[in-house]
């Protein structure tokens, strides 16, 4: 299986009270528990990120919830008002609770 | 050609399993596949049995959808995104896929405004809701329906 990666593109420097747009994906198959394995034909069981939280020093800003509905490598993009500087979280939770996380820092002039 | 037999006998024995998985889904109340009522059902269980109201969300989803694998499906929402007048939360349902939810949003006031943007799958050519849950509990909906050339459910 590919290697579980998180990709996030925060913009390094915003003006205040700028709205910016924050994209994060991460590489996922998002097994929906419903498709076969072509090789042995049996199913493959449901592993999917099930939630997306973006952070913004320590607070939370922006939470998702992803059903199987949810394409592989799922894409997040939302906005976010520039008020100070800080550093984002995001982490991602996949079935059984296991986490990934990424971090960047935004400036604010 | 032994190999695609063998496939197919497979098949066979998961589409009578899938009939019982079915069977029993239809006992608990929920269908194999979600359909308008599964949406609208969802939708009350959400809203309480409140009146929705239309408006206000712009959706933007591709008319024809050549892979149903990855269809973007984003939306805006106007919203002065204050303490006390903000999106709380946003779900997008499908009525055509096995289940009605696609994904849920929480929004902050924090964000300043209220939009999203992601990639869901369609197994067929279906209508897309969008729930927008308001922070003076009021809703707002919009819907759109997607031709999904191919569908994207696996298997």
């Amino acid at each position: 299986m590919a290697k579980i990666k998180p990709r996030v593109k925060v913009p390094k420097s915003a003006a205040a009270g700028e709205i910016v747009e924050i994209k994060a994906l991460i590489s996922h198959p998002m097994h929906t528990g419903r498709a076969k394995d072509k090789k042995t034909g049996k199913k493959i069981p449901r592993k999917i990120i099930n939630k997306f939280v973006a952070s913004f020093d320590g607070q939370d800003v922006f939470t998702a919830n992803f059903e199987p509905a949810v394409s592989a490598n799922p894409y997040i993009a939302f906005p976010f008002k520039a008020s100070k500087s800080g550093a984002f979280t995001f982490k991602w939770v996949e079935d059984g609770g296991a986490e990934f996380t990424a971090s960047k820092k935004m400036t604010v002039a | 050609m032994k190999q695609t037999r063998q496939f197919s006998t497979i098949s066979r024995r998961h589409a009578l399993a899938m009939l019982g998985a079915a069977g029993a889904a239809v006992l608990v109340g929920v269908p194999a596949y979600a359909d308008g009522a599964a949406v609208a059902a969802k939708i009350k269980g959400l809203t309480g049995g409140k009146s929705v109201g239309e408006g206000a969300i712009e959706l933007d989803l591709p008319e024809i959808a050549e892979n149903g694998n990855a269809v973007k499906v984003a939306f805006s929402i106007d919203s002065p995104m204050t303490a006390d007048n903000y999106v709380k939360a946003v779900h997008v349902m499908a009525d055509g896929n096995p289940t009605p939810e696609v994904a849920s949003f929480n929004f902050t006031p924090t964000m300043g405004a209220c939009s999203a943007s992601t990639r869901m799958r369609l197994a067929k050519t279906q209508n897309i809701v969008v729930l927008a849950e308001m922070s003076d509990g009021s809703f707002k909906q919009a819907q759109a329906t997607v031709k999904v050339t191919i569908g994207g459910c696996g298997g």
